[in-house]
Parts: structure tokens; C-alpha cells; sequence
């Protein structure tokens, strides 16, 4: 087992928490060039320690921050939302620790964000009209035949004219018009039992936000928390690639020619995109 | 004006394993093809480095971009069809070779049966076994007419693997031996014996041993990488079209492959098909390219809606029943596949390591290997326990129960990371009256085309062999020793999922034009210049993964169209009148 880290920073104070970081960010022994041509030979042993450089250990300044979302409150919500759907507990760090936040306000900017390889002709059905959709969504995690490769969440029929961005922004809003409601306080100075009982609401669809039902919202932001805590590093989340190391989960490599028949669960010290793209 | 281009003998539209085979054949035969792509060029080294799972897995970096054109999708015929808009929704193959380069690579042919599913099933249960409303038909080739097929492409593509001991006849062995066996493979092929069964290594297009092939290409060795299913192999290790027909092709001298080439519609003159129309999509300028022979392996989708935006045969109409373009649409997705998840307390396995053709399988209860006297279903499956590698974000499952998020989610989906294992069943599909493709009414592509339509709707024999398989693979899992055991729930509804390309039928292949669109050359009875290549010539889907099948068609498409070029044209075989009551 590897010892997760442990996270010590506190869920509330993202934006003035530690600028320092260990990043990793170098190449390890992965010679790019070893990664062309039929040539590779099983040079990929278990527990591969790669040659430490000198600049391995050093402390990188980081310059992390929003690119995104405008507004200081709404990137506080998200932080708060994401650290209650993937919290630090005993085995690991939680979502913001992980960069979760950063990852979603990226990707919200990307092509992914304004939905740019998404067919977003009209007419738009309201949404009294596509309720009967979203009701009979299932569990992609235990149906068809990519089902293993699907992230375990229910993705229901995407049927608004807004695109990812406008979504979360929608989303957050009502998250926070609903906790000023029922709470008469800022989303993310609740307790966590009430910022749970208010993901909860918006989880089963009961709290209004135009254009969608909040349940479309909350899968999303569901969906992409996980992503957040185990796509490579290169994305903003999985921080040092604490998410990994979590569950032992190596990052890309080249060959498991030599261990693919192994008796033995093989942890194994993860190496990130960087590291395998060797520069 | 659409620049006029020079004749060729053969345009092939889309460059997967159908169109690359049908290209490569005829290039060899010395026929001048054009084979025109919609995607953009892709190469090997485009795969090299980018073992990434949010952009490829979950961004679907690979698969066709939606933006300009998607599908409708609707249960009933009387619903109102709504766009299928995000790729996380519909994900099929684009760019140079397709889904075909993007596949996983577990590879099997279909059994006897399948080809004569009507006949076999009357012989051995009577009539009345076939349903009202099921389009059960014979394909119109049998297994032993097609195994040359299938023995050529498996020599071609190098396929790895071990005779299925239920399997049919072979005229020989695979061309490379087995792929190694992984613990949990050992797991399921121990507790499977031990029930009776007869497991075996699975067939895969990862090669298990580095492979020269006739044509002279050469595949490396697999490396179990697991960025496979959804990626390009970056050490040229899964046999896919641009290590093999599309070279093979190019080098004859005789094919040139177009890029960037979408095209919009078969043009045709009294009859006969005169070539196609495409559009540069960088460009935006459109393009003529006559033939003596098109050739549409544009995969399910665009196979059937180019023939109906071009208003080539009859449409299929279900009030009626009449019409064959869009019959039989049906596939292997949403019903099939639902299995076990086991989860092992003591047990860690090393699933983040495999191969997309990586498995465990048996046909114990496939086709009609087992009786169906009282069983509410026609037809069977494999069973498989897969090792694709699983990535981070994949690898989130947790037993039935636990919350979907908070500590309690966080901490299992921890702890079971590497703790489970799924074994499910790979059904056969059947075609109902009511399954169909036609144009949507409301929706558009980015010329102001109609979009393809689907109408699906699960019916009881869904359903029932999905709870027949479910149950088996419960069996098998709870003699693998999993502590916790999930079943994979029935769906109720079709769930406008569209992912894994198993999409089939619309242009289906039989013996009478009443009731099918090509015959066994997928020759078009309407037209016959016109050759429609790939999974929509299925009138159902066989009881497996549909590629090798796909592509042993298109060896035999290929040589009903050399046979034509050298014939001076005819029909390739004969028109039957059938006695099928739909
Ligand atoms: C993730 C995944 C895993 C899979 N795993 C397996 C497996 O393990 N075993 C198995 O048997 N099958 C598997 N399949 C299915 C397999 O990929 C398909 O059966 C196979 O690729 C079909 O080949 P094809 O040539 O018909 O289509 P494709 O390979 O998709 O080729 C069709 C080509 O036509 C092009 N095209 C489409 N429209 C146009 C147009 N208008 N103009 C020009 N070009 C056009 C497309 O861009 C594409 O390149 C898998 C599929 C996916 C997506
Ligand atoms: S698992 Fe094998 S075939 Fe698949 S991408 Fe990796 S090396 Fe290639």
C-alpha cells in the first residue's frame, strides 16, 4: 500500500491556502524516443524508481487560478460543493485539495465548456417535455455494452440550449439563491449537513434553475468532481497525483507485458502524461 | 457547381475495416479506387503519447463531432424524436480508419444459426416460437459460405487466440497463438470449469506475438498497455485499418485516399449509381466524383442516410411493413452486455493493466447451443470477463447501495478500486416491425439536410434474454468467490445511449428484394452498381461483437465486385421469393 498524503489544507480556504506545491513536473527515465517503432523490449519492471534529477524535488510556484468563472462567490460554492461530494476522510485528500475547483473552471473554458462538438440546433423542447427523458434515465455504470468505460453517473438527454458554462453558472447561482432561502447565509459558510441538504435537493431535481431540472446539473457536477480528482494532473486536479496514489493507480505507462499474468497486486509509484511524454 | 472530378472504377465512401478491405482487395485487383473520408488524417504517431483518459474516454477525443451533424432518437413511432446532442450520448468512429481504429479487438465469428436463425429456429421449435412483429431472417449466406471469408481476414488482421471448444468449423487455426492469461481471467476459466462450462482465452485483434501478415504488414507484439478501447495503439499492436488494408491499398499504386471528403449524396442516372457528391470540410468546396462503382461503407448510420437522402430504394414504413431502406435497424447496445459485478474483500486485482481483446469467454449459452423450449427468448450469446485496463476515473465502482457521492462513496470507491470484476453476456439482437431508421421531420445537419432518425423500442425478448444472461453470469460470479454481487438491473426503456458501434441492420442482406435491400455480394437489388458494406446488411445481430463478421462480408463484397468489373456488370445472384410472415 502507499501511503496516501494527507491533505492539510482546510476545506474553506482554497483561495489563500499554500501556493507551494510539489508538481513532479519532470521528465522521469522514459526515453521519448523508446516510445516509437516496434522496439520496445520489456524493459518495464515493477516499481520502476525513475533516476532523480535535480530539479525533481524542487518547489514550484504555482500560478493556478481562475479562468472561468468571473465571479470570487461562484468559484466558493463550487469549492464548497465539490469538497462535500468528494471530501477528505481518512483515506486521502478531498476535492479541493486535489485542485477539483481549478479543473472544472478549466475545463468549464475549454471546447468542452461551450459544448463545441455538441449538436446544439434548436427547437429546444421546455422542460415540462423532456422530464419523461430525465425520468427514465438509468445508471450508465451498469448498462451497455461501454459501460466499463463510462464514468459511473447517469448522463440523462442533454436537450438545453445553454452550454456546459452557462449550465454551471445557472447551477451555482441556485445553489446559492437556495441556501440564502432556507439558511439566510452564504453557500459556502453553511454546516456541511445543511450544503448536503441542499445538493441533495438538487439532486432529486427539486431546486428550480431555469432551462434544465436541477438534477441535470447536479449529475454534472457530479461527474465532472470525479473527473477532477483522477484525470492526469496536466488538467489542474489530481493534485500530485494524490488521487492515484489513493487508489494505486500507476498513471500511463508503457508496458505491463511482464506483469499482466502477476499473482500479486502491484503497486506501483504513478507517473503522470508528463512523465510518459518524456520532456 | 460541383468541381466535376475524372472517373474512377470504384469510389469507396469511409475508410474502417469495411471500406479499407473493399479498397484494399480491389486496389490489388488492379481497379483505380478513390476512397473518400469524412475525418481528418490520423497516423500512429498521433496516438503516441497520449494516454489520457479524460480526453479520450470521457471526452470522446476520437469520435465523431456532433456539431455538425447528429441523430434523433425516439421509443415509439408515435413520439416526437429528439437530437441525441452530446458525444457522451452518441459516440461513433470518424478520421482515418474509423471506429475501427478506436475498437477494442475482441474478435468472433458468428455460428451457424445466426445466418439461418428462421429456418433453424422453425426446425427445431415449430412456427409459433417466432413472435408477431419479429423480422426474423435468414441472411441469405450461410456460416460455411462465409468462413473463406472470415479465415482470410483473421490471417490479414493476425488475430490471436485458442479454438472456442463449443466453436464451429475452421479451415484453420488462428494465425497467432493466444494472448497471456491474467489472474482474474484464470479466476473465471476455473470457477467455469469447475460449473461444467467450457471457457476459453478470448480471440482478440491485440497481437500476442509480433505478426507479418500476406499482404506484407507487419503488427508488434501487444503491451497490455490498457489505453486501448477508445485509443489508437501507439506501438502498432491492435490490428486496425491503418496498420493494414489502408497501406496495403496505398502501396498498389492504385488507391488514393481523400480526407476531409464528407459526402452528401450517391448520384445516379436511370438505374445506375454515376458516382458520389462531397464536400471538402475545409474548404467548404464541393466536389464530383464519378464511378463505375460506389461503394458506401460509411458505417450504420451514414450507409443508410445517404440511400435515403439520395432517394435510392424504398423507404421501410411500419404502418405498412413495406419498403426495405431502414428495415431492421437494431443493434447490440442498452439490453445486452448486463451481467455481474462481483466485489472481492481479499482479492486485488491488477485491472489497470489489459488489452481491449483481453478476456475469458464461453459459448455454453450461445446461439442455440442450449434448448429453448421454455425459454421466453430466440437465440443466445457469449460470456465474457473482459481486461480492457482500467483507467482512474473508470474504476469508481461500489457495491449496489452506497451513496453516489460524500465520504461513504469516496471511501468505497477507495477501497474497491481494484476489488471487482464484471462478467455479462454478449446477446443477441432481433429486429422488430416497429425498429426502424427514416429522416427526421424537424432536425438538421449543417447544409440543411435532414438528420437520421431512430426509432427503437425494447421489446419482452430483450428483455427476457437479458435476464436469462444476467442470471448465468450471477452463477458464475458467485463460484469466482465475490463477496458482494451485483446484478446489472433490465432496462425498462431503451435509454438513448448510443455508444460501442454495435449499430446494424437498415440495408440488411437476404434472398428476396421484398424483404431485404442487398443480396449475399451486398450488390443492391435497386441498383446494381451500388454496393452497401458494413453491419447495416445484419437483418439481426449474431450473437457476438460484430467486426470479423463486418469484414468477412466485405471480402466477399469485394470479390462480387471484381467479379462485376470483369463480368461487364449483372445481378451477382439471383432474386427468391420467401415465405415470411411479417
Ligand atoms: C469503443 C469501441 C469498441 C469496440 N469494440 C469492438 C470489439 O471488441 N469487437 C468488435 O467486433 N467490434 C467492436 N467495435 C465495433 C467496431 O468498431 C465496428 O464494428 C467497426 O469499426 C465497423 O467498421 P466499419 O468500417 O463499418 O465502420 P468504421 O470503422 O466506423 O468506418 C466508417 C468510416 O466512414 C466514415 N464516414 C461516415 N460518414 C461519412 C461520410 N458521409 N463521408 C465520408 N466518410 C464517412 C467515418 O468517418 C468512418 O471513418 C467497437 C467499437 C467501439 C466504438
Ligand atoms: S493494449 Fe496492446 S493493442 Fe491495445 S493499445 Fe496497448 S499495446 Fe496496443
Amino acid at each position: 500500500m502507499t501511503d496516501p498524503k494527507q491533505p492539510n489544507n482546510d476545506s474553506q480556504g482554497m483561495s489563500r491556502r499554500n501556493f507551494l506545491k510539489n508538481t513532479g513536473l519532470v521528465a522521469g527515465g522514459l526515453v521519448g524516443g523508446s516510445l516509437f517503432g516496434g522496439l520496445i523490449t520489456n524493459q518495464v519492471t515493477k516499481n520502476d524508481k525513475k533516476p532523480s534529477t535535480d530539479t525533481e524535488n524542487a518547489q514550484h510556484e504555482s500560478y493556478e487560478a481562475r479562468i472561468f468563472f468571473s465571479r470570487n462567490e461562484d468559484f466558493d460554492t463550487l469549492a464548497a460543493a465539490t469538497e462535500r461530494i468528494f471530501p477528505e476522510t481518512d483515506v486521502g485528500p478531498g476535492a479541493i485539495a486535489l485542485g477539483v475547483p481549478y479543473f472544472i473552471d478549466r475545463q468549464l473554458a475549454s471546447e468542452w465548456g461551450t459544448n463545441g462538438h455538441d449538436y446544439m440546433n434548436g427547437p429546444f423542447p421546455q422542460i415540462t417535455e423532456v422530464e419523461q427523458y430525465e425520468e427514465s434515465d438509468v445508471d450508465q455504470n451498469e448498462q451497455g455494452p461501454e459501460a466499463e468505460t463510462k464514468v459511473p453517473t447517469p448522463t440523462p438527454r442533454y436537450q438545453t440550449r445553454m452550454n456546459r458554462g452557462a449550465l454551471f453558472l445557472e447551477g451555482l447561482h441556485a445553489l446559492q439563491r437556495t441556501a440564502n432561502e432556507k439558511f439566510d447565509a452564504e453557500f459556502k459558510k453553511l454546516e456541511g449537513a445543511q450544503q448536503d441538504e441542499i445538493l441533495d435537493s438538487c439532486e432529486s431535481g427539486d431546486i428550480e434553475i431555469k432551462g434544465i431540472s436541477s438534477n441535470v446539473f447536479f449529475d454534472l457536477l457530479l461527474t465532472t468532481t470525479i473527473e477532477g480528482a483522477y484525470a492526469d494532473p496536466a488538467y489542474g486536479g489530481n493534485r500530485n497525483m494524490d488521487g492515484w496514489k489513493m487508489k494505486e493507480y500507476p498513471g500511463p505507462r508503457m508496458s505491463y507485458l511482464n506483469d499482466i499474468d502477476a499473482e500479486d497486486f502491484i503497486v506501483m509509484e504513478p507517473e503522470s502524461l508528463r512523465n510518459y511524454q518524456g520532456h | 457547381m460541383a468541381v466535376k472530378l475524372d472517373k474512377v472504377d470504384v469510389v469507396v465512401v469511409g475508410s474502417g475495416w469495411a471500406g479499407g478491405i473493399v479498397s484494399a482487395e480491389l486496389a490489388k485487383d488492379g481497379h483505380k479506387v478513390v476512397t473518400l473520408e469524412r475525418g481528418k488524417d490520423q497516423t500512429r504517431s498521433d496516438f503516441i503519447g497520449v494516454k489520457d483518459e479524460l480526453r479520450y474516454t470521457n471526452r470522446y477525443e476520437m469520435m465523431q463531432n456532433l456539431g455538425p451533424e447528429t441523430i434523433t432518437s425516439r421509443v415509439s413511432i408515435n413520439d416526437v424524436a429528439l437530437p441525441v446532442r452530446t458525444r457522451a450520448e452518441f459516440s461513433t468512429g470518424t478520421d482515418l480508419g474509423g471506429g475501427s481504429v478506436h475498437w477494442a479487438g475482441s474478435v468472433y465469428r458468428y455460428r451457424p444459426f445466426d445466418f439461418e436463425i428462421r429456418t433453424k429456429t422453425i426446425e427445431r421449435y415449430g412456427e409459433k416460437k417466432i413472435p408477431e412483429g419479429m423480422m426474423l431472417q435468414d441472411w441469405g449466406i450461410t456460416y460455411d459460405e462465409l468462413e473463406p471469408y472470415y479465415d482470410k481476414w483473421e490471417k490479414m488482421a493476425g488475430i490471436s487466440g485458442e479454438p472456442d471448444p463449443l466453436g464451429d468449423n475452421r479451415s484453420s487455426d488462428y494465425p497467432n497463438p493466444p494472448m497471456q492469461e491474467s489472474p482474474a481471467i484464470k479466476l473465471f476459466k476455473e470457477a467455469t470449469e469447475r460449473m461444467g462450462l467450457h471457457p476459453y482465452q478470448m480471440a482478440s485483434a491485440n497481437m500476442s506475438e509480433t505478426y507479418t501478415n500476406p499482404d506484407g504488414e507487419t503488427l508488434n507484439q501487444c503491451m497490455f498497455c490498457a489505453f486501448c478501447t477508445m485509443y489508437g495503439c501507439d506501438f502498432g499492436a491492435k490490428s486496425d485499418p491503418l496498420v493494414t488494408v489502408l497501406p496495403t491499398a496505398v502501396k498498389t499504386g492504385n488507391c488514393e485516399i481523400r480526407t476531409n471528403s464528407l459526402v452528401r449524396r450517391v448520384l445516379h442516372q436511370d438505374g445506375k449509381a454515376t458516382g458520389v457528391l462531397y464536400t471538402d470540410t475545409r474548404t467548404g468546396v464541393e466536389y464530383e466524383q464519378p464511378a463505375d462503382i460506389v461503394v458506401l461503407a460509411a458505417f450504420t448510420f451514414t450507409n443508410n442516410r445517404l440511400l435515403m437522402l439520395s432517394e435510392i430504394g424504398q423507404q421501410y414504413d411500419p404502418e405498412t411493413r413495406e419498403g426495405v431502406i431502414g428495415r431492421n435497424y437494431h443493434g447490440q447496445f442498452n439490453s445486452t452486455f448486463l451481467g455481474a459485478r462481483g466485489f472481492f474483500e481479499d482479492k486485488k486485482f491488477n485491472m489497470y493493466m489489459g488489452a481491449g481483446g483481453l478476456g475469458g469467454a464461453l459459448s455454453d449459452y450461445d446461439a442455440d447451443h442450449f434448448d429453448h423450449t421454455d425459454l421466453d427468448f430466440i437465440g443466445g450469446g457469449g460470456i465474457e470477463l473482459r481486461q480492457y485496463g482500467d483507467g482512474a476515473i473508470k474504476s469508481n465502482v461500489v457495491p449496489k447501495g452506497t451513496p453516489r457521492w460524500g465520504p461513504e462513496f469516496k471511501d468505497k470507491s477507495v477501497h474497491y478500486a481494484n476489488r471487482s470484476l464484471i462478467v455479462w453476456y454478449s446477446s443477441t439482437v432481433l429486429s422488430w416491425w416497429h425498429n426502424y431508421l427514416d429522416l427526421d421531420p424537424t432536425y438538421k445537419d449543417e447544409f440543411g439536410d435532414p438528420l437520421l432518425r431512430i426509432t427503437y423500442k425494447l421489446t419482452d425478448q430483450d428483455k427476457n434474454i437479458a435476464k436469462f444472461g444476467i442470471e448465468k453470469c450471477t452463477e458464475i460470479m458467485e463460484e469466482m468467490g465475490a463477496d458482494i454481487i451485483d446484478q446489472d438491473e433490465v432496462p425498462d426503456e431503451f435509454d438513448h445511449l448510443y455508444s460501442g458501434q454495435h449499430y446494424a441492420g437498415g440495408i440488411i442482406m437476404g434472398t428476396d428484394p421484398a424483404t431485404s435491400a442487398v443480396n449475399n455480394y451486398l450488390q443492391m437489388w435497386d441498383m446494381e452498381n451500388l454496393f452497401v458494406v458494413g453491419a447495416t446488411a445484419f437483418p439481426q445481430f449474431g450473437s457476438h461483437h460484430p467486426t470479423p463478421t463486418v469484414a468477412a462480408l466485405a471480402y466477399r463484397a469485394a470479390e462480387g465486385i471484381d467479379k462485376y468489373l470483369k463480368d461487364g456488370g449483372g445481378m451477382l445472384a439471383k432474386a427468391k421469393q420467401q415465405n415470411i410472415n411479417v
